[in-house]
């Protein structure tokens, strides 16, 4: 595959960045730090067999320059065949409900930035013969929350939005894959509680290329949860009422 | 308030340990993978993958802020005509083995796990089972990047800052933090080691087999039977190996690892001495005997403890201790038989005790290999009853000039290390140089040095 990649410089992106780039998956990095972009390429050109690892700036927030970063992985990968998102913003929900600010931006990352990217993208690749769309939305989306409905609502909206893209444009070639980590030792989650059956980045990694290798539409890493999330999606509201979580 | 300065403030604390998980510090850890000083001047010491046994990587206070930097283990470049890596120093030498052993190239020096970081590599100045032949990791070393404490980034080398980097070298994180490593990578034939194991009958015999295999072999290592008594002091196997030509390693193919792990602290009387002694006889009777020759995978050779994820977890919840020292040639097999009879009449059982011979000291301040002959062994920790035994065994090392490895220590006091250690003076001088209000310190430095908790 020829992929542009949002998010490849940490957490659970480096490590699926590092796993296509192992397999011999050309790459071109997107984000917002250049330096770390550069850090990462040069990472990954030597894990990789694909050099050089390119780069170029894009910022969810900044819809405006998606054309433009697309133009750029373009041009380096001569025609890119894949995208894939696992960039985005996270935020306590406590932090998010104090600061009207940081929760529109986050707002404005996970769901309006990425489906408009992945729209733009996906639009592309059919007017190509077809590709894969690979973006990570959350089991935090698949029911809400008191604990991190703000967060949630992002990702559920990023999930139906990647259903309906995967729905409109698989007959012309495009697959779409909607990741649905639950929690993963990153970054990212640093510092918070880790609850049972929390994952590996290198194994989420494994397991959402084992899904775009068999045109999954979604994928739950580590896999438990997708039992785990059954059980949640079930509970009546009563009992959601209840409990503290 | 900048970006680190506002996390490492809302840090959780929690528990913290070493390997031997004893003792039991708190901690705030900063694990962001961006290793930076927080403002405001509060100590902190850097941890990688929690490999060291003792209190080398815990906060110098109870809720002090440890920089965990496993995060940071991008490479930033690899030549493959000279073999020369450039990483940062929280890459793993798994993460070297996965990527670079299929195309040929090997870390110059291994300990027994492959679970360390680069820059606790360089931090603790590891040593293999090729020291004889090779010296430690520091050796392969070309450049190291820290953040002093005044927060600025510094390179140094053998030639470049020489005296920061030959006191950063075994000095266990306290020169500043390791940010980015510049190393030699061992260019190898294959994956697979020819081994040859041969049964010893006692110490003597140990050391005369580790000389004798010394000139051909690059790698050298004996086991001892603990609990072996009287005549049979030092009994055990003597393992050789090297690096197999592809003829040899022909048509083999390397086994997908099954990772075991114990899920469950082990109930505390599982390792009692008669569970030990059964352990360590069969272990002899197995490899023990004539000599044997065969070729295996590298990860058996190096690291058969890495394939028990948590074994850790089998002395229980009351943790365990790890003790080991190099002794001088000079001092011969005497002091060593001394050791392991002290060990045997207090019945502190060991799983295994290791014994290699070492090859000269580097230049390296703090290093802890020297020409001689060391010996690792671990035991359950048993309160005062353990401490007491290791000031004893401390005494018999200083008094034939030996010394302890910090990576494995919890228990040596100050005045004993002071006189393993002939160039802490200079040391001292030199951090005191780059770091005169002591930043970073760890729960180790305030034991050995006196450093402020």
């Amino acid at each position: 595959m020829k992929v542009a990649f949002v998010g490849a410089t940490r957490g659970m992106g480096r490590a699926l960045a590092r796993a296509l780039a192992e397999r011999g998956d050309a790459l071109f990095l997107l984000g917002r730090d250049a330096a770390e972009l550069a850090l990462s390429a040069r990472d990954l050109e030597a894990r990789g067999p694909r050099a050089p690892v390119g780069h170029a700036p894009l910022d969810l927030g900044r819809p405006a320059g998606f054309a433009d970063a697309l133009d750029a992985a373009d041009r380096a990968l001569g025609g890119l065949d894949a995208l894939v998102v696992t960039g985005g913003a996270f935020g306590r929900q406590e932090e998010l409900a104090a600061d009207p600010a940081r929760l529109a931006a986050l707002l404005e990352v996970n769901f309006t930035g990425t489906a408009v990217l992945c729209q733009q993208a996906a639009a592309r690749l059919a007017t190509r013969g077809g590709g894969l769309i690979c973006a990570f939305s959350s089991v935090a989306g698949d029911r809400a929350r008191r604990g991190n409905y703000l967060y949630g609502a992002s990702k559920a909206g990023l999930s139906v939005f990647l259903d309906g893209l995967d729905l409109a444009y698989r007959e012309r070639g495009v697959r779409v894959l909607c990741v649905k980590p639950g929690f993963v030792r990153t970054a990212m989650t640093a510092g918070l509680p880790v609850p049972p059956f929390a994952g590996e980045p290198v194994a989420v990694a494994a397991a959402v290329v084992r899904a775009m290798d068999r045109g999954r539409h979604q994928v739950y890493a580590p896999g438990i949860w997708r039992w785990i999330m059954l059980v949640i999606r079930a509970l009546p509201r009563a009992v959601l009422r209840r409990v503290q979580f | 308030m900048s970006e680190a300065g506002a996390r490492a403030r809302e840090l959780p604390l929690e528990e913290l340990t070493g390997w031997g998980r004893h003792p039991v510090g708190r901690a705030r850890v900063d694990r962001s993978g961006t290793p930076a000083l927080p403002p405001g001047g509060e100590p902190v010491i850097a941890r990688g993958l929690g490999r060291a046994y003792g209190d080398a990587a815990l906060p110098a206070a109870p809720g002090g802020l440890v920089i965990e930097h496993t995060r940071a283990d991008r490479i930033l470049g690899f030549d493959g005509d000279s073999g020369r890596l450039h990483c940062e120093a929280g890459l793993s030498l798994a993460d070297i083995l996965k990527v670079f052993l299929p195309r040929g190239w090997f870390p110059p020096v291994t300990p027994g796990t492959r679970f360390v970081t680069v820059g606790a590599c360089v931090a603790c100045d590891v040593h293999g089972k090729n020291h004889h032949r090779d010296g430690s990791f520091g050796q392969f070393v070309e450049r190291l990047l820290l953040v002093t404490a005044d927060g600025k980034r510094v390179a140094c080398g053998p030639t470049l800052e020489r005296e920061l980097f030959l006191a950063t070298v075994g000095g266990m994180g306290l020169t500043g933090l390791i940010v980015e490593v510049t190393l030699r990578l061992r260019r190898v034939e294959s994956p697979w080691i020819v081994l040859e194991t041969v049964g010893v009958e006692g110490l003597e015999a140990m050391l005369a087999g580790l000389k004798r295999s010394a000139d051909d072999w690059p790698y050298t290592v004996g086991w001892i039977d603990c609990l072996a008594r009287d005549h049979a002091v030092g009994r055990g196997i003597l393992m050789r190996g090297r690096h197999a030509t592809p003829m040899e390693a022909a048509g083999r193919r390397l086994p997908r690892g099954f990772p075991l792990t114990v899920p469950v602290d082990a109930p505390e009387w599982l390792l009692n001495p008669l569970f030990m002694r059964w352990f360590n006889y069969l272990y002899y009777r197995l490899h023990g005997g004539a000599l044997k020759r065969r070729v295996v995978s590298y990860d058996r050779f190096f690291y058969p403890l890495d394939a028990v994820g948590q074994w850790n977890r089998l002395y229980g919840r009351r943790g365990f201790l790890q003790y080991q020292c190099v002794l001088p040639r000079a001092a011969g097999a005497a002091p060593l038989a001394a050791i392991l009879e002290r060990l045997g009449a207090a019945g502190a059982a060991s799983f295994l005790a290791v014994i290699k011979d070492c090859g000269p000291a580097s230049d390296a301040y703090l290093s802890f290999p020297m020409e001689g002959t060391t010996l690792a062994l671990d035991m359950t920790y048993r309160g005062a009853a353990s401490l007491a035994l290791i000031h004893e065994l401390n005494a018999v090392v200083i008094a034939h000039g030996g010394r302890v490895y910090l990576a494995k220590d919890a228990v040596t006091r100050a005045e004993d290390f002071a006189r393993m250690m002939p160039r802490l003076a200079e040391w001292r001088a030199v951090r005191d140089r780059w770091d005169p209000g002591h930043r970073f310190r760890s729960a180790q430095s305030v034991r050995l040095l006196g450093d402020r908790a």
